[in-house]
């Protein structure tokens, strides 16, 4: 433990501790703090209770003296995952040191402070992969690209745009200083690159953030030749702007704006009213707030549940990127999305849309895969945004749950196409988990910029490399999963919309019943699975086509005898 | 026939409700359906309706395209056709509002329809549920209860079953006195025994106790019901009523107990609303959820507004107390309402539920509707609107119940039997009139109407096709587990039932449904094994040693008979299986082909147009887009 950690540790161990969590009996122990976590031991000789919470996670921290005059003291811990616990300390002295060190040592400001970059199973090693693909990769995979599009490394020194990755995926038709130009022109240099390519018909999916047109209607020659470049002469394209026109309009009064017609001719901009920040972050507060009131009747709740907003906001995202692509995939044209940076609900839409567009996208390292290019490259500030939950009493700064909408909105294709999606809401869950806080290094920093200067790369590990490790993906696997090559169209009615309970409620309603149930279809299928291959035969890739075979042949022996 | 002016109708078109397809073709009217089927297309699409489960006809103004007809059914199903010329409208309204109203119970369908089955089976059929067998089962007759043949000759109530469980104190003249305190002569007798506990169920009606009437005879059976039960010196009497009600009842000659009367006895209200406010509740909802393009927001607040889910928490709630008051406390309950027939059946049906494991299996689950609804004199005829009666007689008590039933699944996934595709088709014939269980508002009526020779019943119906109806992760070491089901009552477990309200509402469902899948999987994996056992005995009679052979396989031939075609079991599981059904239904193929070759096609029947996610086609200029237009009609062929 470093001097600094240290310094916030006034008692390391308090015995006779007892902690109520959530659908458990009330336990007793010890507890110790260290540096990056709360580590509760509960006294008994064999079996004993352990709890090791990352500091990390702690969103809001209560404490309130109890006892005869203030004897000993309650602290109520508000985690980042929505669970809620309580220690009851002996002493009041120990109580307030245990909750000063929590204060101070869940909010350390320098990342290389953070867990990950101290986070050393044996089972790993530094010098595995971190990351799983790049867009070089991407590039090279896609050999239909090669025509009309090219790698490029304006960025290679994160110059031109800093949230962007060091290489793009660019139109062939444009040089890097017309990329240059066009970034200047884009709200944090974010021009239009591809993110997205539809193997049917060639379509592509874009995204950037606004244009600066400001207020005297500026225009860009390099910007516009960028799009022009990415449809053919004869085509034409949509823009998906996820603000409202009014939004887009009054966005041109602080220097931002909208590609207006008369400049951009072969694009039609759409608009798509999508909240943002503090609005969303506020809905997600409401909600919780909602889902812990265990005193309420039914209007109550749907009354609640309403004024959160949640649902709604899980709707426009559903129907935006259903929307986007309908328009690649049945209209068959480009799209380009932005709204305003061009690093929140841009990356919500065009995940989503990938998601019911890409096959690719659906399977468990597919899908970590998206994750990757469309948030942690693409440059969604996670730091800031994730760097409180729903509890927090900290005033809100840049706090907005965008990429737990992003899960959400998928654990509704999940609901809707059970068999669509190789990876469960467990995945889901776990990756609710680490957006906020996490052993691993993967959701740390806002952009490839800061992880290569704070060398997080290097220094910790990749969370999707573990999970995607054997014996971790079991856990996190759908089994009903049957692999799609069509497009998963979802509902986007109201009714067909539910609230994730898995997420919200995973704490105040122990689902077991729930989790036996999907116990009992993973038998079901596992049993299946055995049944369709041959018992002893090592190869577990044996298809339907083998067993088929074996009856076969038995059928002719019968016939010949 | 003599009703149908107009038995064919062409060129009629369809409307969905929730977008803008259109289907073009041919009305049929026959005298038990309305048939529209789907022009020009190999394979078409085909609706049956029944005129049993039109609950009403609605002739809109004339529009240029024609005359248009909104049809709603009691199954939930919505219907909007136009049809081209006004007299044909007409003819096909007129016909239908005579149709749809059947006069007498000879017209209805359960009296013409014919399964092709011989008079033994039906006779087996209706044998398959038998109630003296169940009060076996719960222990009846025993030292405290016995079955009293007062009613034989239903002189005592009519609207009870003739068979009767009384405990053994209660005298005739008791029973007879206390049923003349009773609303409709309905006495207290027991529906459920908990033998655990030796805890009784009992129901009834509301005593005519005015202002201050009292009868010491049904004191008396109150007090042989609580001396029959040694565990607790009390009774509970449960009024499943609001205070306010029962309070209103008294101007009337009826009310409620008065706990000074009843030595022993513990009397609580539940504040379960009345027949009319459940109708006009559910009324609210299906408005609400039928709105086109309907927000979240607005959704949530209809939900709120409708009372629905309240109304529905209501009950579980009230089936809870009882439940608990038996279970743990060991103590008797009597339930009641006003006449005993609506909220008492639900409270009595719903807390047995949670109570004996038997009703959670299929077979238990149709004893249960046999015991509490059928027997105990729920007026199906009245609530369903089986014949042209009184429109404030109809309302949806057995809906509920189903409902109720449905959140108890979606909490305890493994609890049950049957799946929800079995309640939906219990909803499908207590309103179809198909089969002769549901007819009639009492036992006594169903004697008179002979419906044991002239109809067939539903049980055996439902039972030969079980295999549909099966619950895959269902697990009988959970009803060892858990004997008793104590369910969350915490709001947010309470749903809207989607599956039901929008079962014919193609775009509401999810794709792939995982009931279907499972249960595919497990028939699968046992025909698997007997495939394998079929073929070794084959081998081993003719003496040929196959012990290292595998048998294991997956063969298409070996299935079972092909699912009813339903959304809630979702559209086909595999992409060939999908090929398969659009080789025959032609139009989802269609629908969704691109207009490229070799493109990607939607899933299992899902469609962007039909979620209207944008204004694509507003947004666009026709000259740019002339696939757009025939894409969404089908006709995407001719344009590649």
């Amino acid at each position: 433990m470093t001097m600094e950690f240290s310094e916030h540790i006034k008692t390391a161990n308090v015995d006779d501790v007892v902690l109520k969590l959530p659908l458990r009996p009330a336990l007793k122990g010890t507890l110790c703090v260290t540096a990056h976590h709360l580590v509760f031991s509960e006294r008994k000789e064999e079996g004993s209770y352990q709890l090791l919470l990352l500091l990390r996670s702690v969103d809001a921290i209560e404490k309130r003296m109890t006892g005869l005059s203030g004897s000993s003291g309650t602290i109520v811990i508000k985690c980042k995952d929505l669970r809620i616990l309580q220690f009851d300390i002996p002493g009041m002295e120990e109580c307030l040191n245990v909750a000063s060190s929590i204060e101070a040592l869940s909010s350390l400001e320098s990342v290389t402070e953070l867990y990950p970059f101290f986070h050393r199973p044996r089972e790993l090693s530094l010098s595995e992969p971190w990351g799983l693909s790049s867009p070089q990769q991407q590039y090279a995979q896609t050999e239909r690209l090669w025509d009309r599009w090219r790698l490029s490394k304006v960025n290679r020194n994160f110059s031109v745009c800093m949230s962007y990755p060091r290489t793009v995926i660019v139109p062939c038709a444009i040089d890097d200083i017309t990329l240059a130009k066009a970034a200047s022109f884009r709200q944090g240099g974010r021009f239009p690159v591809l993110c997205y390519y539809h193997r049917s018909n060639g379509m592509v999916i874009m995204r950037s953030s606004q244009p600066m047109t400001g207020a005297n209607r500026k225009r860009c020659r390099e910007d516009e030749l960028l799009l022009q470049a990415a449809i053919d002469e004869s085509e034409m394209g949509y823009i998906i702007d996820t603000r409202s026109a009014q939004q887009a309009q009054q966005a041109r009064m602080a220097g931002g704006g909208f590609e207006s017609k008369a400049f951009y001719h072969h694009w039609r901009r759409l608009h798509r009213h999508l909240e943002r920040g503090k609005v969303l972050q506020e809905s997600l507060i409401k909600l919780v707030e909602a889902c812990g009131d265990p005193s309420q009747n039914m209007d109550r709740w749907l009354s609640k549940l309403e004024n959160s907003k949640w649902l709604s906001h899980v709707h426009s995202a559903l129907s935006t990127a259903g929307l986007v692509a309908e328009c690649v995939e049945r209209d068959g044209h480009s799209v380009l999305v932005h709204g305003f940076e061009g690093t929140d609900t841009t990356l919500l839409v065009t995940s989503l849309a990938q998601l019911i567009l890409d096959p690719a996208s659906r399977t468990f390292r597919g899908f970590l895969q998206l994750l990757e290019r469309e948030w942690v490259q693409a440059g969604h500030p996670f730091r800031q945004r994730c760097a409180h939950s729903a509890h927090s009493h900290a005033r809100l700064r840049q706090e907005c749950p965008a990429f737990l909408l992003l899960l959400d909105a998928t654990w509704q294709l999940g609901r809707q196409f059970p068999l669509a999606l190789e990876f469960s809401e467990v995945l889901l869950l776990r990756l609710a988990q680490d957006a906020y806080a996490s052993d691993y290094g993967t959701f740390l920093c806002s952009s490839e910029q800061e992880r290569c200067a704070l060398q997080v790369k290097e220094n910790t590990h990749c969370l999707f490399q573990f999970l995607l490790r054997r014996e971790e993906r079991e856990k996190y696997v759908n089994p009903l999963y049957e692999a799609t090559d069509l497009a998963i169209w979802p509902s986007v009615h109201p009714q067909s919309l539910q609230l994730w309970t898995g997420l919200f409620l995973r704490w105040t309603e122990y689902a077991q019943t729930m989790d036996e149930a999907r116990e009992e279809i993973w038998t079901i299928v596992k049993e299946r699975k055995e049944t369709d291959r041959p018992k002893g035969c090592a190869h577990t890739t044996l298809s339907r086509h083998d067993s088929f075979t074996n009856v076969e042949n038995l059928m002719d022996e019968l016939t010949v005898l | 026939m003599e009703h149908i002016r107009t038995p064919k109708v062409e060129q009629v078109k369809l409307l969905d409700r929730f977008n803008n397809k259109t289907t073009t073709g041919t009305l049929y009217l026959t005298a038990t359906h309305l048939i529209f089927v789907e022009s020009n297309v190999p394979g078409a699409h085909e609706i049956w309706i029944l005129h049993h489960h039109i609950a009403s006809v609605e002739k809109l103004s004339l529009t240029t395209s024609g005359c248009p007809l909104l049809i709603q059914c009691r199954n939930f199903r919505v219907v909007h056709f136009v049809v081209p010329r006004e007299r044909d409208c007409h003819d096909v309204y007129s016909s239908l509002l005579r149709l749809l109203r059947p006069v007498s119970y000879d017209e209805l369908y359960a009296f013409s329809y014919n399964p092709k089955q011989n008079e033994q089976q039906r006779e087996v059929g209706w044998q398959l549920i038998d109630l003296t067998a169940e009060f076996e089962r719960l222990g009846l007759p025993c030292d405290q209860w016995q079955l009293s043949d007062v009613n034989r000759d239903y002189k005592v109530c009519e609207t009870y079953p003739r068979d009767l469980y009384v405990p053994i104190t209660a005298s005739k003249p008791i029973i007879v006195g206390s049923s003349k305190f009773r609303s409709k002569g309905r006495f207290p007798v027991l529906t459920y025994f908990y033998q655990e506990k030796k805890a009784a169920v009992c129901r009834c009606s509301q005593p005519l106790s005015g202002f201050s009437a009292r009868c010491l005879e049904d004191e008396h059976m109150l007090q042989a019901i609580s001396k029959a039960n040694h565990n607790s010196r009390f009774v509970y009497v449960m009024d499943t009523r609001p205070k306010l009600n029962a309070l209103a009842n008294r101007a009337a000659g009826k009310g409620y107990e008065n706990e000074d009367n009843y030595s022993n006895i513990r009397f609580q209200f539940v504040g379960i609303e009345n027949i009319h406010v459940m109708r006009a509740s559910l009324q609210k909802l299906l408005e609400v959820v039928g709105t086109r393009s309907l927000s979240v927001n607005d959704y949530l607040l209809g939900l709120e507004s409708s009372g629905w889910l309240r109304h529905i928490k209501a009950i579980v709630d009230a089936a809870i107390f009882l439940t608990k008051a038996v279970t743990v406390e060991g103590a008797s309950v009597l339930v009641h309402c006003s006449d005993g027939w609506d909220r008492t059946a639900q409270v009595c049906a719903l807390g047995a539920l949670l109570m004996d494991p038997y009703y959670r299996t299929l077979k238990g689950f149709m004893v249960l509707i046999e015991k509490e609804w059928i027997s105990f004199g729920h007026k199906f005829a009245d609530r369903c609107d089986q014949l042209d009666g009184d429109p404030r007689e109809v309302s949806p008590v057995f809906t509920q119940f189903l409902d109720c039933v449905w959140q108890l699944m979606e909490q305890f996934p493994q609890a049950f039997e049957f799946s929800e595709w079995f309640l939906i088709q219990l909803h499908e014939h207590v309103h179809s009139c198909q089969f002769g269980n549901f007819l009639g508002n009492s036992q006594r009526q169903r004697e008179e109407l002979q419906l044991k020779d002239r109809t067939y019943s539903l049980w055996a119906h439902l039972l030969s096709e079980q295999h549909n109806y099966l619950n895959p992760v269902y697990s009988p070491s959970f009803a060892e587990r858990h004997p008793v089901l104590e369910p969350s009552t915490q709001p947010w477990n309470f749903k809207f039932w989607r599956n039901m309200y929008h079962q014919f509402d193609r775009t509401m469902h999810p794709r792939q449904s995982i009931l279907k899948h499972t249960l595919t999987l497990k028939e699968s994996n046992s025909k698997l094994e007997d495939t394998a056992h079929t073929l070794q005995a084959k081998l081993q009679t003719l003496g040929v040693s196959t012990s290292p052979l595998e048998l294991h396989s997956w063969s298409r031939e070996h299935r079972l008979p092909p699912r009813p075609q339903s959304l809630i079991l979702g559209a086909p599981l595999s992409r060939k299986e999908a090929q398969q059904e659009e080789e025959v239904l032609g139009e989802e193929a269609l629908e969704d082909a691109p207009d490229g070759n070799g493109g990607e096609r939607t899933v299992e029947g899902s469609s962007a147009t039909e979620n209207g996610y944008g204004e694509l086609q507003s947004s666009f200029s026709s000259k740019n887009e002339p696939a757009m237009v025939s894409l969404e009609f089908g006709v995407a062929r001719m344009t590649c």
